[in-house]
């Protein structure tokens, strides 16, 4: 799938000059606003020959891809940068202070802004500055286009401008010319199309021809007339202009505006007057978004198009989920045999590959349906729309989707966080989304709902079992409406700036886009989060099956496996738990219960189905009858209405599923994270239901 | 514009939707200050409220030909000043 040229190291010695020209490829950063077409020419180039990738010791992704020139003198190899989408290079993110850092090749080593992210020290080699930079620019957005333009030439790096989506721009009858760019930039302009891909050798071309010449741009904007007489000469003689400027601005804070108007000057100059027929290109775009934006209709469509997504995450995946699992169960069947290898073999490996592969319909389906929704430019009308209500809990509309998707699975759900821009938002929505009611819980809220809530009517027609399942959805939400107002309260402030979101013209997505990047994403899941999930379930699995157990021969395997599970270390941890559990009504079985439970929180059913010996998991009558059946030692019974709302309480906010920690940690880069939220969800879940059994008690039920 | 207040023009977040004019300064201080000058919003640049969302807030602008949604506490920040003659 890799192309074995491709693994050449990230990091090489910054004797750049040395390499030029021998074996080591040309490296190409891509360099541009959101929304230009930077990803879709980025894969137009590499097509299948990509790999995402952190940038050293930051947790911001890096896709890196090769693309072949083929020239006179034989063929060029070009690896190519896709960096992330940025509005300006001073940074106010993370993403985006990684653009100008890497442009500068002050990457890795030095610390990134304060405490956003620990560099990896003495580890991290330098990275060197790229050999060209492809700055790609909208045709049909030229002013704020070329503000970003103006400040990658002074990052010393040869550059070459991508004026794409020239077709658009000319079928609104906007006249772009390039070699007035050209002039005005002093570096070459080559228009593309990088949906149909015109336009795009030339530019490589180009690009390899600067990257071999290696000459800096020159600076292009001119600051006021006495200004530019005291610092032009210090800019100009510095071999990269950026550094120099950062110096300035902290010596000068009003600095930065005088800079940045100069910019725009020098852009709207540059774009010249047809760019101002701007507005022209988005008429379509603004007749849709008369209905889609519109104040009744617009979030009537939300709502469905929400509902679809949900409907096909949530439903559309469970056919081929549930296929997926009997298929695995029936290998472990066949596999499984009296030794512990085969055991190891069905319950460890097999168990665990399937509980990795088990996801994979549910996030190919999101990813689609994200993808479509972000190509689209629908997702940033989405934000817009709900922008309102999640801003009181600190938070912006972005973070809507990736909450919503976790009804369904809180890991597809903290998988969608990658498109909130805002790190802090992306980070407290990744911690909220366990939160949510997600499918798994819905197995023992169904077996214990069903065996011990009254089937009673409420009011004549509402019934006490569904009320009490509504109450468990809604109780996950107010945990994390409270645990948002609890960040916002007490930890950092969010960005002033959120809710500052681009709404792009609606485009129609290529395929060709939606499927690579599906592909790339769920590659990365597999490669990433599954292996973790792997060694978890097999972990799991241990220490369910350890210290052995020879049972007295003729012991049923029902009685057999219930011994073994009663003695196994999950089985002691269980006993070891009962005091903690015990003020909440649970007994030392359901502790086993809540331990197995980690691997994925429908595993309860078939642990406590274990614990009980009932043999057969898939009789619901026959586990709902044992567990009526149990009692304390005093007689009492333990499965009492306050002990298993208690239960469902504590499920409802545990974050009881080791692979969404997994795939927590994998996400931010964090281990500490996925420890916080375990601790925090799990004190407070405890709390919940304690609460809960000591007052349904007091209420005499 | 209220009550003889010295500042100019008037806040961007009071229009309504079409309204609009340029650019005359944006207040504040920081980041929020920085990035809405690098978004756009310098001086001279015609910017027009083109709708609000369905619940009141943010609004849509268009900056200079894009479209940004920006909530009205930051859209206070910007002046705006009667379209030029041009």
């Amino acid at each position: 799938m890799m192309p074995a040229a491709a693994s050449v190291p990230a990091a090489q010695p910054a004797a750049a000059a040395a390499a030029q020209g021998a074996r080591r490829p040309l490296r190409i950063a891509l360099v541009g606003n959101p929304n230009v077409g930077k990803t879709t020419l980025f894969n137009r180039l590499t097509g299948l020959h990509q790999r995402v990738g952190n940038f050293p010791g930051v947790t911001v992704e890096r896709k890196l891809g090769r693309a072949r020139l083929r020239q006179a003198g034989g063929e060029a190899a070009v690896e190519l940068v896709d960096l992330p989408g940025a509005y300006s290079l001073v940074p106010d993110a993370l993403d985006e202070e990684i653009v100008a850092r890497y442009l500068c090749g002050e990457l890795a080593g030095a610390e990134p802004v304060a405490g956003r992210a620990q560099g990896r020290g003495a580890a991290a080699e330098p990275e060197p500055p790229p050999d060209a930079a492809i700055v790609v620019v909208d045709a049909t957005n030229l002013r704020r286009n070329l503000f970003l333009l103006s400040e990658a030439l002074d990052c010393g790096v040869p550059v070459v401008v991508a004026l794409n989506m020239v077709d658009e721009a000319r079928a609104a009858g906007i006249e772009i010319d390039a070699r007035a760019i050209e002039r005005a930039a002093g570096v070459r302009c080559v228009e593309t199309v990088a949906r149909s891909g015109a336009g795009l050798e030339q530019l490589l071309e180009e690009a390899v021809a600067a990257a071999r010449q290696g000459s800096s741009p020159r600076r292009c904007w001119r600051l006021s007339a006495p200004e530019e007489r005291q610092l032009g000469p210090v800019l100009d003689r510095a071999p990269r202009r950026w550094p120099v400027l950062v110096a300035l601005r902290a010596a000068d804070p009003q600095l930065r505006q005088r800079e940045i108007e100069a910019r725009y000057r020098w852009a709207a100059m540059a774009a010249g007057p047809e760019a101002q027929r701007a507005a022209r290109a988005r008429r379509r775009s603004d007749r849709l978004d008369r209905v889609l934006l519109h104040p009744v209709l617009g979030p009537a469509i939300f709502v469905l198009v929400m509902g679809l997504l949900f409907q096909a995450v949530f439903a559309w995946a469970a056919p081929l989920m549930d296929l997926l699992e009997a298929g695995f169960a029936a290998l472990a069947e066949l596999v499984r045999g009296e030794g512990l290898w085969s055991q190891f073999l069905a319950d460890g490996v097999i168990a665990g590959v399937g509980a990795v592969v088990v996801f994979l319909p549910q996030i190919v389906i999101l990813f689609l349906g994200l993808g479509l929704l972000e190509d689209t430019g629908y997702l940033t009308r989405a934000a817009f729309i709900v922008d309102r209500p999640l801003k009181a809990l600190g938070l912006s509309g972005r973070a809507f989707l990736p909450l919503m998707s976790s009804f369904a699975c809180a890991i597809p759900g903290i998988l969608a966080a990658r498109t909130i821009p805002d790190r802090r938002e992306r980070m407290v929505t990744i911690f909220l989304a366990p939160l949510m009611t997600c499918s798994a819980r819905l197995p023992i809220y169904a077996l214990l709902i069903a065996a011990f809530v009254p089937a009673k009517a409420v009011l004549g027609v509402l019934s006490l079992q569904g009320l009490v399942l509504l109450g468990l959805y809604l109780a996950g939400m107010g945990g994390a409406a409270l645990f948002a107002l609890l960040i916002e309260r007490f930890g950092r402030p969010p960005e002033r700036l959120s809710g500052m979101l681009e709404l792009p013209p609606y485009r129609m997505p290529t395929l060709r886009t939606v499927l690579l990047r599906l592909k790339v994403r769920a590659g990365a899941f597999l490669r990433r989060a599954g292996t973790l999930i792997f060694c978890a379930a097999v972990a799991l699995w241990a220490l369910a099956s350890f210290p052995r157990l020879e049972p007295p021969p003729g012991t049923p395997p029902a009685q057999a496996a219930q011994l073994q599970l009663a003695q196994s270390a999950a089985g002691r941890l269980g006993r070891a738990i009962e005091p903690v559990l015990a003020p909440l009504g649970f007994d030392w079985k359901v502790g086993i219960g809540i331990i197995g439970s980690f691997a994925a929180r429908e595993v309860f059913v078939s642990t406590m189905a274990v614990v009980y010996a009932v043999g057969d998991a898939q009789d619901a009558g026959g586990l709902r009858a044992a567990m009526q059946a149990q009692r304390w030692p005093d007689g009492s019974p333990v499965y009492t209405l306050p002990m298993v709302l208690a239960l469902l309480v504590f499920y409802a906010f545990a974050l009881q599923c080791v692979s969404t920690l997994a795939v927590v940690a994998r996400e931010t880069g964090s281990r500490l994270l996925p420890l916080v939220q375990f601790i925090a969800f799990g004190a407070f879940a405890w709390l919940a239901a304690f609460a809960t059994y000591h007052g349904a008690r007091a209420l005499g039920l | 514009m209220g009550a003889g207040e010295p500042a100019r023009g008037a806040q961007l977040s009071e229009m309504g939707p079409g309204q609009g004019g340029v650019v005359l300064e944006v207040n504040g201080a920081g980041l929020a200050r920085r990035r809405l000058l690098e978004m756009g919003f310098v001086a001279g640049t015609p910017v027009r409220v083109v709708r609000r969302a369905p619940l009141g807030d943010p609004l849509e602008v268009d900056v200079g030909g894009y479209r940004l949604s920006l909530r009205r506490e930051l859209a206070a920040h910007i002046r705006i000043g009667p379209a030029a003659d041009a």
